[in-house]
């Protein structure tokens, strides 16, 4: 049986970060509206859902805005997964504590 | 027996995409483990490729269905603004929470967390449905690639089983009901 072509990481890494990058962003914009009422107008972009809609959609942009320039610039290279990674999992984590709504509240002093 | 057409469109979110999601996942992790523990070489992981990634991606678009349609319909009747006059909140499930400080908190720390933690889900999953089908049996040989997909679709799962408990009480505490009866069965 022949072995197949080892494919390199950059692709599967430029797709790991990017999600690290869109669950931050999901996290920031979701502080951003709940802190300042001129983001929150900013991101009403569908009224019947309120500032979820703005929040969501900036987010989704933002992940995808990343993941297609990170694959085009890792698209035939090999990059350091580990650090990838950890990266990708701390925005992750930060994603999830600001959309806590304890430590949301927290870091606006309510 | 009837059900109401908000009623109708809640279970399927919840039950019809959600719960089926959340079934779906020890699958996944199923799928992948085995896939990259199998290596590039296995017959099985070769036979098995095109299952893995339609569950997949069934699990990925499973995910977006629940989010899109619990934000862009469940929740504009959830948080309805009240009319002037109107005392009967039973309509207005958000207002009807938030009207007592004993059902308060469910919208405060339920509502507000399950509405912004449900997105995390159909992100990592269609990273996840991605780097199997661009990977598949090669994540044998990408080891730290394969931690993170298992560890995104972790997270998925956590943040799926928030959404969905949280979804579950608040439709206990305040239900999204009205529209018009939809009738399932009629006893003469």
């Amino acid at each position: 049986m022949s072995n197949p072509i080892r494919l390199h990481n950059g692709p599967g890494a430029a797709a790991i970060l990017s999600a690290g990058i869109g669950a931050g962003a999901l996290g920031l914009f979701a502080l951003a509206a709940d802190a300042f009422a001129a983001v929150r107008r900013v991101l009403l972009i569908w009224p019947p859902s309120g500032p979820l809609s703005g929040v969501t959609t900036a987010a989704i942009l933002v992940w995808l805005v990343a993941w297609v320039v990170l694959s085009r610039r890792w698209a035939t290279r090999d990059v350091s997964l580990a650090r990838v990674n950890l990266v990708a999992f701390a925005l992750l984590a930060l994603g999830l504590l600001l959309t806590f709504p304890p430590f949301m509240d927290l870091l606006q002093g309510k | 027996m009837e059900i109401s057409f908000r009623d109708l469109i809640t279970v399927l979110h919840g039950m019809g995409f959600g719960a089926l999601f959340m079934l779906a996942f020890s699958g996944a992790i199923g799928v992948i483990y085995a896939t990259a523990a199998a290596g590039a070489d296995s017959p099985i992981a070769r036979q098995s490729k095109t299952m893995f990634r339609f569950y997949l991606i069934s699990m990925a678009l499973l995910a977006w269905l629940t989010v899109l349609s619990g934000a862009y319909i469940i929740y504009p009747w959830y948080r309805a603004a009240v009319p002037p006059g109107v005392t009967d909140l039973s309509g207005y499930p958000r207002a009807l929470l938030l009207s007592s400080p004993r059902t308060a908190g469910w919208h405060e720390l339920g509502m507000e967390w399950k509405e912004h933690i449900a997105w995390f889900t159909p992100i990592a999953m269609t990273m996840v449905a991605y780097v199997f089908i661009k990977y598949g049996p090669q994540l044998a040989l990408h080891r730290q690639m394969r931690n993170a997909v298992l560890g995104f679709t972790a997270v998925a799962f956590f943040a799926t089983a928030v959404a969905g408990g949280f979804g579950a009480f608040l439709n206990k505490y305040a239900p999204v009901r009205g529209g018009h009866d939809i009738v399932l069965f009629r006893q003469d």
